[in-house]
Order: C-alpha cells, then structure tokens, then sequence
C-alpha cells in the first residue's frame, strides 16, 4: 500500500464503539484516499453500518481516533457541523422530509447550513435533480415517487451540499428489484465522476464493478480488505468464502 | 311531566348572551395554554433534569386533580395569601373570570403538553437522522422537521382536548361567571325548568363541538396534504 498519511480522505485508527455493553466495532483502522471507492460488506450485524455512521457522527465512537480531511472528529459541536459539512449520507429508508417536495427537500439544507440564497439553492436543486433523471417530479411530495425515485432524490440531497465523501448505508436494500438498477446507475455514474464513496451493500455487481476496494467485517471488526478481483477470486479468511458462498450461490 | 317547548325558544336566546364568555374563556385558555404547553414540551425534552421535573410535575398535579377543584383552589385559596393580594397578578386573580382563565390555562396547558410530546416522540428517528447528516443543528432540525410533523401527528389528540376545554369553560359558571351554563342555572333558579333549559344548553354545547370538530378536520386536512396528496 502507498497511503500515506497525508492523502487520506478518511482516516480511523484503532476506532472501538460500545452500545452498552456490546462491542459493535473492535479496533478499525481504515484509510480512504480521495476519490476511492470502498465497498463494505458482511453479515447483518457486523457493524458495517456502525462503521460509516460512526464517520459522520451518528453515533459516536468510544475510542480511537477519525480524522477527516485533518480535521479529528470530537465532542466539539463545531467539529462535528466541520465533517458534517464535508460528509454526505444516503440511507438504507431514504428518509426524505415527508412535508417537504422534492425541490425543498433539496434546498433546505443548503439555505440553513449552507446559507445558499433561494434563487441559487433552487438552481442547484435542479442541477441535481437532472443529474438524478427526475426534475418533473420537483413538486411533488415524497410519498408521491417510487422507492427507487425517492432514493435517488435522497442522493440528490445529499449531492446539493457538495460533499467530498458520500456514504451508502445500504442504499437498495429497501428498493423492490425492478427499481435497484436506477439507482446502482446513479451510483456508478457517480463513481465515475470521482467522488469518494464509501457504500454498504450486498450489491455484488457493483461492488466487482466500482469498488477499489472491498472491506468484509464479521463481529465488528474488519476481516479482509482486498480489490475486488481478489476478494472474490481468492478471499483468504475462512469467515469471508462463508459468506461469500452464501451470498453467491443465488 | 310536560315539556315546554315555548320555555326552550325563550331560555336559547338569553343563553346565548353568555356565549360570549364562554368564547373568551376558550380562546384565551385555549392560546395561553398552547403557549403554556409548547414551553412545558421544551422543559421537558430539554434533557435537563432542572427543566424537566418542575414540567413533570405541573403536569402531574394539572392532569391529576380535576379541573372544578382547581378552579375552587385558585378563586378561593390565592386570595388568603397577602402576597397574592399585594402582587401584580390581584386584579386578574380578584376576578372570577381571570381565575376561570388561569385554572383552564394550567390545566389544558398540562394536558397539551403531553399530546405535544406524543407528536414530537412520533417524528420518525431516520428522519431527523437526515438532517443531521445534513449538517442541520439541534435547534434547525427542531423548527423545519420535528415541528411541522409533530404538529400534524397531534393535531387530532389536540383537537380533542380542545373540545374538553371548551366543554370545561362551563365550570367557570360554579365561580359566578355568567357564561352560558351560569345564565342557564340562573334562568332554571327562576322557571324550576332544569329539563327544558339545561337541554337547550346541552344542544348548544353539541353544536359547538360539532364546528370544532369540523375545523380541526380542514387543518388536518391541510397538515396531511403531504401523505395524501
């Protein structure tokens, strides 16, 4: 490996997480360069999702260290809003704004935090909205779209405050199949363009195709961490060709 | 036993000239009360322990006591109190209808508060999430997310105890006011016609409830527009 320190996007050295008394993660240490595209995988409840929530402080790691373009992640409220500000999330439920349409849903964000004037937030709401494939349905509510519309609505909003990093937490897992393809899409398309991701998912086909690197957890920690022709090809932990197997098979 | 019909025509009118009254009663509890209610909810998901039990425990002594009791304890109690008598609240508090206001006040505003909190315990943890992610501060997310879905998640509990308070304004007829059931109790003290009279008021009490209720429903209508649009 060439990482060095300085070019890490994401750093987290020796990162614990407790929930009471249960160890959801046992020393990560993880580096992103900018611009790499980490697929992470494992079973339910091997902490993968602890892991990038723990990134942009959703939950809140115990011990160790993560360190985000330079900027450490502590207690400090203004430290948070800094790597908040940087960190872009996609979830699993899409969580949309219910009350709001789809072009306010994109705005708010960038007026409150960003302090973006209307007529400009509108402007890049649309950008993204085409980018996305769905300015016609700008008006609407939520409720209104497909899972796969409102998913791709929620990577819209998260690309309108221009972050140097998204996060997928499994981001198709809660899409019928007829509608996970539009959204790998915009995915891929995304991945191309060069953003930093760092994507949960099962996805297997887009972890062959995007990824530069695949990272399996098991009991909250990382197990393997490979390219994906080698992680498929040739995994080397008995706990990964477990699970790969299973996931394969079908 | 006969009925008068002629005794209904001639009691509803004069009944009516308490409704005046009985409105002012609603209305400003009803505000007061709100007010009251949001700053109840705020002490109490404040997260501190100094905020949170006083808001506790008003609402425990409001919702546990019943509201004739309350009204008693303020027009009759407060003013024993010298320093009730020399402070600046004597001229709300030596008249019926500001202790009717103040105990309708308290008592709603502890009851709203819990529906409140329901509404704001009911917004969706991913949602929030979101904003967060999205670099929205505490008191951001609280405005623009919890509010308005809190609000429309509460609205038909609130609704409900609107139509309690409006129905509890008539205790304020036990304190002398001359609301609408304190003309009615007059006017029954005059014919010995409680039947006629105290269902003539009972009629108008329904009619009331029945516009509350039907304007509640266009507001939800309204806060609902996003989920059936």
């Amino acid at each position: 490996m060439t990482n060095s320190t300085s070019d890490a996007l994401i750093q987290m050295i020796n990162v614990d997480k407790f929930f009471g008394e249960f160890q959801a993660l046992t020393k990560i240490n993880l580096e992103v360069k900018r611009g790499e595209k980490i697929v992470v995988c494992g079973p339910s409840g091997s902490g993968k999702s602890t892991m990038i929530r723990c990134i942009n402080r959703l939950e809140e790691h115990n011990a160790g260290q993560i360190i985000i373009d330079g900027k450490e992640l502590t207690d400090q409220v203004k430290d948070i809003d800094a790597v908040r500000r940087e960190v872009g999330m996609v979830f699993q439920s899409f969580n949309l704004f219910p009350h709001m349409t789809i072009v306010k849903n994109l705005m708010l964000a960038q007026q409150l935090v960003r302090k973006v004037p209307i007529a400009e937030a509108h402007k890049v709401a649309m950008h993204f909205l085409e980018r996305v494939k769905i300015p016609d349905q700008a008006d609407k509510y939520p409720v209104q779209l497909s899972g796969g519309q409102q998913q791709r609505v929620a990577i819209a909003r998260a690309l309108c405050m221009k972050p140097e990093i998204i996060l997928f937490d499994e981001p198709t897992s809660a899409l019928d199949p007829e509608m996970i393809n539009e959204v790998l899409e915009v995915m891929t398309d995304l991945a191309k363009d060069g953003m930093t991701m760092i994507c949960v998912t099962h996805e297997m086909g887009f972890a062959r195709s995007v990824a530069d690197r695949v990272i399996f957890m098991d009991a909250g920690e990382i197990v393997e961490e490979a390219d994906p022709e080698e992680f498929f090809n040739n995994p080397k932990s008995a706990r990964t060709k477990a699970f790969l197997s299973q996931i394969l098979t079908h | 036993m006969s009925f008068d019909l002629s005794l209904i025509y001639e009691s509803i009118p004069r009944m009516l000239s308490g409704i005046g009254i009985t409105f002012q009663l609603m209305f400003l509890s009803g505000l007061l009360g709100l007010i009251l209610a949001v700053i109840l909810l705020l002490m109490r998901i404040s997260g501190k322990w100094y905020l949170s039990w006083p808001a506790q425990v008003h609402i425990y002594i409001f919702r546990g006591t019943p509201i004739l009791v309350q009204i008693f304890i303020i027009y009759y109690g407060l003013p024993q109190f010298e320093f009730i008598r020399d402070s600046v609240f004597w001229p709300i508090l030596r008249e019926p209808f500001g202790c009717a206001v103040l105990a309708l006040t308290l008592n709603t505003g502890a009851y709203v508060s819990e529906i409140l909190r329901g509404g704001v315990l009911g917004v969706d943890r991913g949602i929030l999430e979101a904003g967060s992610a999205l670099g929205l501060s505490a008191r951001q997310k609280f405005i623009y997310l919890t509010t308005p879905i809190a609000a429309r998640l509460a609205l038909p509990a609130y609704s409900n105890d609107f139509i309690s308070l409006m129905k509890a304004t008539s205790l304020a007829s036990t304190i002398t006011l001359l609301d609408m059931t304190g003309i009615a109790r007059t006017i029954v003290a005059q014919t010995f016609a409680p039947y006629e009279v105290f269902i003539s008021l009972a009629i108008i009490y329904m009619i009331l409830t029945w516009i509350i209720q039907k304007t509640f429903g266009r507001i939800e209508k309204y806060l609902s527009r996003y989920v059936n649009p």
